[in-house]
């Protein structure tokens, strides 16, 4: 009586087909959402941001200009701001991060291995409001009596050291940002290290190459990747918002000391934005963060792209 | 000569060993130079909020300038409620999209679409904000706890798509082939298989991207706004911790910097718990693939 004839396996097979038709077009809906969102979001910064693109132009970039009384707006100083503090950022980060890349992939005991990685993952995850929150009490005020003044007396022949120590500034938000960015690099260049064949270091004692000479081999070898997650540290500096806006002193300015307080991109939409009463106010902080996205676009392709290129190399291998 | 050639080639190596030894010093240095000062931030926040935090922290509303005690009971509310209604944007499109990647990977649009989630999770969450506020808040004319739920869902998006991706592939193709060779409908076996056998770590990365999201300020700066006062209604400002947190920073009031001190110490505790859950139950996972 179970038998089922020809037509009913049929008409079964016909619905299994429409209903796994029916879940792979819901899931594709879904991915196709993300990409909805991101080409609404471009869409809608575009369209908001009208009104201050019309009036200023391509002038608005190179404009320093930032007068909401006077409606004169330009964003000249938050992208110097945003520019010279990720740059700092990454001066200091990116040696400390590939130490310690090395370190935890080439060096350390196994304990200390998932420990240490444990750290930096919770480092990753610590919200940015309670950096810039110990950036406020403490790390500003230790770069007032302790790191400005030594640095003034040791390299204050150079303008970047010169001026007032009040503690917020370029300098302070740079070395905050570099304390943020270090797990995202760190992590990346270990992986990258990872995937280097330990054949090549073998290879390279063989040799009779010292450790650290295998270990630079190693480097130089993974040095596309690494390049990569330097870019993506870049990015993840140059987007940062509330560390930043607590430590860097919020001042449209454009001076040669990083004592100086300055300003952000980031920082200036999220003081501002809220607060902000004319329309041309609101377009232009808009336009700001039109720059900002089209930045942090361009940084985060390219780094994606030395990541892919680099894995895919290394795989093929 | 010979012995001229051994004389400097000894040199040569003990200044390679050296610089080997030197290097690798650093290579300490800066393990240790990275790990400071998260142990430096982790137990000063403990430190100070551990010692301003007590019940009425998790009872009470804000108290107004110069009135001791007091709570942030109404933005620990906020912050459930926003990142509930992130949660109800962000780990269904997060799944689904993680599921077409893994599983429907053979068309072109799967790359396309890990790329642009990757574009997605570049984007400072800032800028979320703004579009939130465009979309939601204009309309509405008035900041709201959807701006600041949507804001957060959205932010949440990647985090979910990239761990459900990366928990997928780790599902054997046999679990696939066998269930399909049953006679087993290609979604049922996604559903019921696929996903049941990744469930632990697409939970974790929920989890983790619950954490992430309920410390997110900028973007609620200007959508869910803030609020002194208890607010249940999606449709009106919303306090929530971190702005919270901000607001108290940035005033010059010391009672209000230990409650702000409080605040950063449960939203650390909560970054830590869930960083060990995710630890402990990716633990076994990982050490099998690798």
């Amino acid at each position: 009586m179970n038998t089922k004839t020809t037509v009913e396996i049929k008409e079964i097979k016909a619905r299994k087909k429409l209903s796994d038709l029916f879940f792979e077009n819901l899931t594709l809906v879904f991915a196709l959402m993300i990409i909805g969102l991101v080409v609404f979001i471009i869409y809608e910064m575009f369209m908001d941001s009208k009104l201050s693109r019309e009036i200023f132009g391509f002038g608005f970039i190179f404009s320093q200009d930032w007068n909401p009384v006077k409606d004169k707006f330009g964003a000249l100083t938050f992208v110097y701001g945003t520019l010279i503090s990720s740059i700092i950022a990454l001066a200091i980060s990116l040696p400390v991060s590939i130490g310690v890349a090395v370190y935890l992939s080439e060096l350390a005991a196994n304990v200390f291995k998932t420990a240490i990685s444990f750290l930096i993952e919770i480092l990753a995850a610590i919200p940015s409001i309670v950096y810039g929150f110990w950036g406020i009490f403490v790390l500003a005020p230790f770069m007032r009596t302790t790191v400005q003044p030594f640095l003034q007396s040791t390299l204050g022949f150079l303008p970047i050291f010169q001026g007032n120590a009040v503690g917020f500034g370029l300098l302070t938000a740079g070395i905050i940002l570099a304390i943020m960015v270090t797990p995202i690099i760190t992590a990346i260049t270990r992986d990258v290290l990872k995937a280097i064949p330990t054949s090549q270091r073998e290879a390279a004692y063989a040799l009779g190459a010292t450790k650290w000479e295998a270990i630079k081999m190693a480097l130089l070898n993974a040095k596309g990747g690494i390049l990569g997650a330097t870019v993506l540290g870049l990015g993840r500096a140059v987007g940062e918002t509330m560390a930043v806006t607590m430590v860097i002193g919020n001042k449209a300015q454009i001076k040669a000391s990083l004592f100086e307080p300055s300003y952000s991109m980031a920082s200036v939409i999220a003081n501002e934005f809220a607060e902000a009463s004319g329309g041309l106010h609101i377009s232009s902080l808009i336009e700001v963060g039109l720059i900002l996205f089209a930045v942090t676009f361009i940084i985060n392709s390219f780094a994606r792209l030395l990541i892919y290129s680099f894995t895919r190399k290394t795989e093929a291998k | 000569m010979e012995d001229y050639y051994l004389k400097v080639s000894k040199g040569h190596t003990d200044r390679r060993k050296l610089k080997s030894r030197l290097m690798i010093i650093l290579c300490y240095v800066a393990a240790a130079m990275a790990i400071l000062p998260l142990l430096y931030i982790f137990f000063y926040t403990t430190m100070q909020g551990a010692s301003s935090l007590n019940i009425d922290f998790f009872t009470e509303l804000p108290k107004p300038v110069g009135e001791s005690g007091g709570g942030m009971a109404n933005a620990i509310l906020g912050t459930l409620i926003l990142v509930a209604l992130g949660s109800v944007i962000g780990i269904p499109v997060g799944i689904f999209a993680g599921i077409y990647i893994t599983e429907y990977s053979k068309s072109i649009f799967a790359n396309v679409i890990k790329f642009v989630t990757d574009v997605l999770s570049g984007i400072p969450s800032i800028i979320i904000g703004i579009f939130a506020y465009g979309l939601i808040v204009i309309p509405m004319k008035s900041f709201s706890a959807y701006a600041g739920g949507f804001a957060l869902g959205v932010l949440m998006i990647p985090t979910i798509t990239r761990i459900t991706e990366e928990m997928l592939k780790l599902v054997p193709h046999s679990l696939r082939e066998a269930a399909l060779a049953l006679g087993i409908p290609r979604w049922k076996t996604t559903l019921r298989i696929v996903l049941r056998t990744a469930q632990s770590g697409i939970i974790t990365g929920v989890l983790l991207a619950i954490a992430r999201a309920a410390g997110e300020t900028a973007p609620l700066l200007f959508t869910s706004f803030g609020n002194s006062f208890w607010s249940t209604s999606l449709d009106s400002p919303m306090a929530s911790i971190p702005v919270q947190i901000f607001n108290y920073a940035i005033s010059p009031y010391d009672e209000w910097h230990s409650k702000a001190w409080a605040g950063a110490f449960v939203l650390i505790s909560l970054v830590f718990v869930v960083s060990l859950i995710v630890r402990l139950a990716t633990r076994n996972k990982f050490s099998q693939t690798a």
